[in-house]
């Protein structure tokens, strides 16, 4: 009887033929046209795995080390590959609670769902060796290993800036960066980023699907090697700058000291400092709140670079080197001053009492406000009373040689320029051709509208000491084995005041320490020349204000010294000043009872 | 033919070569799916391809003797086979050991069988012997009810095991039924059932009665305008409409909700490469990522670590899509059509009618599988846990296979000696 249903052998062959083609027609999108499935079947067991480079190292002047490298791990995630695990134990095991926990996954989720991001940072080495056994319960989660940049000495925050993880704005910008990367901030850090990151490596594991590693990929073919960043030397001297540190403890200002030869800064101190430790790892977020938010002493903000002062009777010296330049007065001619200089319209200058008349040596050692106006007003009337303005030019050309109202080129970013005002300057404030000299006459004792950097100062300083040029101050003298820096910082910048005239004006800076206003800042055995200035300021009293270079021949640095609201520049910015200069020639200092006051004075809570 | 050159001269070398080049070929996949880098001895009897080299010898004894016995013992024994199974089915309902959510497992000793497998086998054997009795008349509706009842006690059996899959298998007699007289429109109906049901879920469902009702209308202008044929019509149409509401009812109300999650991910509906979909998700990963030419043999990294689950039993294809790739996978598939063309075209040449039979549930059984297996590791079936004949790990469906297979060959080998 199944004959008659003979046929329907074809129908069951047909349909045997039929699943086979549809499944050989799935086979052919899944395997050869769909490239889906073998981009995940690489995302599940292939880990890219960053070689984070070390960061090159900062050694100071004399070979010791500020700055090195110490291992942290960053734990990662791939949120696609994150199954069902024991939450729990996992918080315990990085101290998070759970809420912070399904915050940073989603975070990581929001960046991708395939590439790793980092979910916690800096894991200390004994949480990773408790975590390192336990991982493989964890899916989605590795370690990576990073480095920590750490400082076995709590100075110089400021100079050598600080590490960070990169913002997404660089991210975007610049494709050697992805999310997490760490990049230098701020200081050395910030400027010699390039050259202090190395190059990073990748290399790539094969993982299993515990997440357990299980080798490298093709015998490491694709892996890439990460190269080492490169070490700097930087021109601080440790010893130095610590003690700068520690004298200008309690009190707001700044100490810029330079090697006038080379232009290489000695030390850089801000204060009031920090601990750059406090600006590293997981606690660096909650230290930086702390220190951005002191916005009565503002650490963070580096005055050396930053902030900008009236020069007060520092900026003397310049006047007198200018006028000697133009042939307004020869160093021997004498002016009198009968305590002050007479504006004419029943005003004065007012001047202390001191020997009279003076000649240029002596007006310097004496701080005479009346020499230098009368200097200044014949300097910019040197062309007639008419002609101020080409006089006042000429004056200013003068100025900026110095190396005053522009950056001076310095190796570290966030440098201020300082203010020597244009003519255009007083024509918006008092009108064309309606200021004279004797309207713009406080810039002769450095007061008025001009405004110079602690760094400014001491280049100043520096170009004195030389006799009439300077090399553009810089903290690097190094870069890796290569111990000459780029020709930027080995080029002399000459001032256009001849060095015959410096002379004079360092006699009377000698004669400052030995018999004038700065009596105290006397080194035995040791000729240093100096001025102390003090700064008018509309917010309160007056900046201590002190410059200073020694010895006399051959000096060795070039100081200048800022304390803030501390007064006459002799009481505070002079001791400090000359005892740097003692421990920086001689390494100690016999003075111990001004030291200790230095020390202990505390100007910030007195 | 003489008698001396022995049964070996008389066997299917095509369906024998077939079967050995499937099992080697999937001893073969098996080792690669649980190969260890560091432990690649191929005779640790303590892994399982060195257990399944031993079932694959002890397959091979099984057949000999097989095609050694007299194979008239098969019909005559057919239902004394079928009764020992049922037994043996409701006993491991009792008694059986749970794995993996099924009790299905009977413990004798130290081997451990699963009778869910050889109830295919019994089943084959008394279905051939039901319907071949010269005496049946099988034109009536009510003639087919017995052989229903044959093969759905075991599918109740196994059902009650919580083996979903293996119950399943017993659908595949329909085509049996089918090629020796069973109607068509049951086959049809059950298709049909099968595409409503999935619409069902996916698209709107006044959308879909107006569909169906559009269908209806123009079947009856399409026939002469009498009222019986108005009534079939307006009848179908009913009962689909309502077979579709109550798919829609049982899924979204009855259903757990884990089990309707599932039934979304197969038909994709949803998906969930994390939870339901998981298996399947990961299984495409691998099948896809060996592309045209496969990664090389022992070079499959889905394979190599363990991303897909149960890779050595019932998701072997992976590993030979993965390694094999689809040029591997394109051979095995035409190596089982092969197979079951061979078998088909085998039992159409059988004199007796019990050979016949039973050659057509051989190719149907083995069918079923391969359609289910295959189909399941494309995503293209739902995650239904039944072997792949031959090549899965396995000892029970292995041993269970080769018997069905190999009393087919020896009954194909009796036909010639009377000649």
């Amino acid at each position: 009887m199944e004959k008659r249903y003979a046929n329907r052998q074809f129908v069951i062959l047909g349909i045997f033929v039929l699943i086979g083609i549809a499944f050989i027609i799935r086979l052919f999108y899944v395997q050869l046209l769909a490239n889906k499935y073998f981009l995940s079947a690489n995302s599940n067991v292939l880990r890219h795995i960053t070689q984070y480079p070390a960061r090159g190292l900062i050694y100071d002047r004399n070979g010791k080390l500020l700055v090195y490298n110490e291992a942290a791990y960053d734990m990662m995630v791939v949120p696609r590959q994150v199954k069902e695990m024991d939450t729990v134990e996992f918080c315990r095991l990085l101290e998070i609670d759970i809420g912070s926990f399904r915050e940073r996954l989603a975070k990581a989720k929001r960046y991708s769902w395939y590439r790793p991001s980092v979910f916690t940072q800096q894991i200390s080495r004994e949480q990773f060796a408790v975590l390192q056994e336990k991982l493989f319960r964890f899916p989605g989660f590795f370690v990576q290993p990073r480095t920590l940049r750490k400082y076995p000495y709590p100075i110089a925050a400021h100079t050598l800036g600080y590490v960070g993880e990169v913002s997404a704005r660089t991210v975007e910008n610049n494709p050697y960066y992805k999310p997490g990367d760490y990049i230098g901030i701020s200081g050395i850090e910030r400027s010699y980023e390039e050259v202090l990151r190395g190059k990073k490596g990748m290399k790539i594991r094969v993982v299993d699907v515990l997440n357990r590693d299980m080798g490298s990929f093709q015998e490491g073919k694709y892996d890439t090697l990460s190269v080492a960043g490169t070490d700097l030397w930087c021109t601080l001297d440790a010893d130095l700058q610590a003690y700068g540190e520690r004298l200008m403890q309690n009190k707001k200002g700044s100490i810029v000291a330079i090697e006038p030869t080379t232009g290489e800064i000695l030390c850089m101190v801000s204060s009031p400092a920090f601990d750059p430790n406090l600006l590293v790892g997981r606690i660096r977020n909650e230290n930086y709140r702390q220190l951005s938010g002191d916005t009565v002493n503002i650490p963070l903000f580096n005055r050396t670079l930053m902030a900008t002062y009236p020069p007060g009777s520092t900026f003397k010296l310049v006047n007198a080197l200018v006028a000697e330049q133009e042939g307004i007065v020869s160093p021997r001619y004498r002016i009198p001053c009968y305590g002050g200089f007479d504006l004419g319209d029943g005003h004065l200058v007012g001047c202390h009492l001191h020997e009279t008349p003076v000649d240029m040596a002596n007006a310097i050692q004496h701080s005479c406000n009346t020499y230098f106006c009368t200097i200044f007003k014949s300097l910019l009337e040197k062309d007639g009373f008419y002609e101020t303005e080409q006089g006042y030019n000429r004056w200013r050309d003068h100025v900026m040689t110095f190396g005053f109202g522009a950056p001076t080129g310095l190796d570290l970013k966030s440098e201020l320029p300082g203010f020597i005002p244009q003519t255009t300057y007083y024509d918006k404030y008092y009108g064309k051709n309606r200021w004279r000299s004797l309207t713009v006459i406080s810039l002769a004792i450095g007061q008025g509208e001009i405004l110079v950097t602690p760094l400014q100062l001491a280049n100043m300083t520096a170009t004195i000491a030389n006799r009439g040029y300077y090399i553009i101050p810089h903290v690097i003298r190094g870069v890796g084995m290569n111990k000459n820096t780029e020709l930027k910082y080995r080029e002399k910048h000459y001032t256009t005041v001849a060095s015959r005239h410096f002379e004079p004006v360092i006699e009377g800076m000698e004669q400052v320490v030995t018999l004038g206003t700065a009596m105290n800042a006397r080194i035995d055995s040791v000729v240093v020349c100096a001025k102390t200035g003090t700064a008018q300021n509309p917010h309160g009293e007056d900046h201590s204000i002190f410059v200073a270079f020694a010895p006399r021949e051959n000096p060795r640095i070039a100081i200048s010294v800022i304390v803030e609201n501390a007064g006459w520049g002799t009481t505070w910015a002079a001791p400090i000043a000359s005892l740097m200069i003692e421990h920086y020639l001689k390494g100690t200092t016999k003075r111990t009872y001004q030291e200790n006051k230095m020390l202990k004075g505390d100007l910030i809570n007195p | 033919m003489r008698r001396e050159h022995g049964i070996f001269y008389r066997i299917d070398k095509i369906v024998v070569v077939l079967y050995l080049i499937l099992v080697f070929f999937g001893w073969l996949n098996i080792y690669a799916a649980v190969y260890n880098e560091n432990q690649p001895s191929i005779f640790d009897f303590s892994q399982r391809y060195g257990k399944q080299l031993i079932w694959i010898v002890a397959a091979l004894v099984l057949a000999v003797m097989v095609l050694a016995v007299d194979p008239k013992i098969f019909s005559q024994f057919a239902w004394l086979i079928y009764g020992g199974v049922i037994l043996l089915l409701v006993v491991v309902i009792f008694v059986g050991r749970d794995i993996s959510g099924a009790r299905s497992w009977l413990r004798i000793g130290r081997i451990a069988i699963q009778p869910a497998e050889f109830a295919k086998l019994a089943t084959a054997l008394v279905v051939a012997k039901y319907l071949s009795r010269f005496d049946l008349n099988l034109k009536s509706f009510k003639s087919w009810i017995r052989p229903f009842a044959l093969i759905g006690l075991p599918a109740l059996l196994i059902l009650l095991q919580r083996d979903l899959g293996s119950a399943l298998v017993f659908a595949s007699f329909l085509l049996v039924f089918y090629r020796f007289g069973m109607s068509q429109y049951i086959l049809l109906s059950l298709l049909g059932m099968i595409v409503i049901g999935i619409l069902a879920l996916l698209v709107n469902q006044y959308i879909l009665v107006g569909i169906l009702f559009a269908l209806a209308f123009i079947w009856f202008l399409m026939t002469q305008r009498r009222t019986r044929n108005l009534l079939i019509i307006l009848t179908l149409f009913l009962a689909s409409a309502s077979y579709l509401f109550s798919v829609r009812f049982v899924v979204n109300q009855v259903l757990q909700p884990h089990q309707r999650e599932r039934i979304y991910v197969l038909i994709g509906k949803t998906s969930d490469p994390q939870g339901a979909g998981y298996n399947v998700n990961q299984s495409l990963i691998a099948i896809g990522s060996g592309q045209f030419f496969g990664k090389g043999y022992l070079k499959g990294t889905q394979t190599k670590f363990h991303f897909v689950p149960e890779q050595s039993t019932d998701f072997i294809f992976c590993t030979v899509g993965e390694e094999w790739g689809f040029t591997g996978s394109l051979i095995l598939i035409l190596l089982y059509l092969g197979l079951f063309a061979r078998i088909i075209i085998l039992a159409e040449r059988q004199r007796s009618t019990f050979s016949r039979i039973y050659g057509y549930s051989v190719a149907s059984i083995l069918f079923f599988h391969f359609f289910i297996n295959i189909g399941m590791t494309l995503g293209l079936m739902p995650v239904i846990g039944i072997p792949l004949p031959f090549l899965s790990y396995g000892g029970s469906s292995l041993w269970a296979f080769t018997l069905l297979l190999f009393i087919f060959v020896r009954q194909d080998s009796y036909r010639s000696e009377l000649v």
